[in-house]
């Protein structure tokens, strides 16, 4: 069973159809016995780090989060907040990944939010499993974390060159959405599930 | 970088894809989903959905067509067309859809867009301008170019902007159809003034015509219907062109 962490914020859907379209079994749930009990977890988010982390605070699953030994899987927000801090806020977030999360600056060659498809680079690991650097996939943000220790996949919007995907032991995050990546995206999922 | 999109966008009465009037009179009609998958698989970045129904009847199917869209579809998709209110925006994004586009009801009441996008994000906000020139003043218009408004294009664009839009449509009336081209130093302008992306819409013909707005129009999408919906230029041979032409693309 994959547990999809319901911490009300925003919409599940697409994350549902993507695992839907895989043809595995979820839950979405916000119960701590049952997400540790997962043999995957997915941690989505949209809105800002701070309303998603003090949802989180306030169902009580900071620790639960923090302490899985699954793989888990954060994408997009639900990246940022495995983060040491945001900007955006500012807020404290999880610290799982060694990276700070920070607003893209101003430049008229590279508009915010950073909304499209761009490419992947330096892929490093399992996630990326028969991709090449390159590929395209969707996303859709105005915070990005920075280059870290824990950088698995780069990407870069005007000058600034920033982590598509971090990887600390069992935790992964895209600040991408595979969920909407197309094929590319499927992969990626699929290469999670299969960990 | 971010590569520039190209959007087919279907137009759909009654939970079908009408494609317009063929040469015996008769509407050509496709199943949704199958042609948003055939896009998808032929290279297109993002799709519209655009809802024509007139009947309250028409638009429940599509709340539930966007459900199947979403279900099927593993790119991202925006829907439009009658969205008079936050209820019914908010509706359509529950089902699935990743924006939505708001016309005539954002001219009438511009803090629905700020409503939307408080609620969900700017992203999922996308403001469609139809507008001509009149006596030099681009004029934006509702009801298909028939209705003229109050509203003038670039200040518009910008107020959009300032409530919470995440992206802007811009469609010139003046050249939508024509398969002239688009009027990219008007595009030009507005991409200039803004901070958020603007897709181009109306009056693409040829394959130099998409490249032409997307880099002397610095537009960052490209969104046709009857050039694609007919095969005129097909998705895959025009992403090469531009490819081909230096320009980013997937």
């Amino acid at each position: 069973m994959i547990a999809i962490i319901d911490y009300g914020c925003g919409n599940l859907r697409s994350v549902e159809n993507a695992l839907d379209r895989l043809g595995c079994e979820y839950r979405l749930t916000a119960d701590p016995a049952e997400i540790i009990a997962a043999k995957k977890v997915i941690l989505p988010g949209v809105g800002s780090a701070a309303a998603a982390m003090d949802k989180l605070r306030e169902s009580g699953l900071i620790p639960v989060v923090k302490g899985l030994r699954r793989p888990v899987l954060g994408i997009c927000v639900g990246m940022q907040v495995l983060c040491r801090d945001s900007e955006e806020g500012p807020a404290e977030c999880m610290g799982v990944f060694d990276a700070h999360v920070r607003r893209f600056p101003e430049d008229p060659q590279a508009k915010v939010p950073h909304m499209g498809w761009n490419q992947l680079g330096n892929l490093d690991g399992k996630l990326f499993k028969g991709m090449e650097g390159g590929a395209y996939v969707y996303f859709v943000h105005s915070y990005y974390a920075g280059l870290c220790n824990d950088t698995v996949a780069t990407c870069r919007h005007g000058n600034t060159l920033f982590s598509a995907a971090l990887r600390y032991e069992n935790f992964y995050g895209t600040q991408f959405h595979p969920e909407k990546s197309g094929d590319v995206g499927e992969q990626i999922l699929k290469n999670f599930l299969a960990l | 970088m971010v590569a520039k999109r190209i959007i087919p966008c279907l137009d759909v009465k009654d939970g079908q894809v009408v494609k317009g009037i063929n040469f015996v009179g008769l509407k050509e009609v496709g199943d949704a989903v199958e042609m948003g998958r055939k896009y998808s698989a032929e290279g297109a970045d993002e799709l519209v959905y655009l809802d024509i129904s007139a009947s309250f009847e028409g638009r429940r199917t599509f709340v539930d067509l966007v459900g199947r869209i979403a279900a099927e579809i593993n790119i991202p998709f925006t829907v439009g067309g009658g969205i008079s209110s936050y209820e019914d925006a908010a509706r359509l994004l529950d089902n699935g859809a990743d924006k939505i586009s708001v016309n005539s009801a954002a001219i009438a009441h511009p803090e629905l867009m700020s409503q939307i996008a408080r609620q969900y994000g700017s992203q999922f906000v996308v403001c469609a301008i139809d507008a001509k020139c009149i006596g030099g003043r681009w004029t934006a218009t509702t009801h298909g170019g028939r209705n003229l408004t109050d509203k003038e294009l670039f200040s518009w664009a910008k107020e959009a902007q300032e409530r919470g839009a995440g992206e802007i449509l811009f469609t010139s009336m003046d050249h939508d159809g024509t398969k002239a081209g688009y009027p990219c130093e008007v595009y030009a302008k507005l991409c200039e003034s803004l901070s958020i992306p603007v897709i181009a819409s109306g009056g693409a013909g040829t394959i130099d015509h998409i490249a032409d707005v997307l880099t002397l129009g610095r537009a960052d999408a490209a969104l046709a219907a009857s050039i694609f919906h007919y095969g005129e230029i097909p998705i895959p041979v025009l992403k090469q062109a531009l490819r081909q032409k230096g320009i980013s693309i997937r």
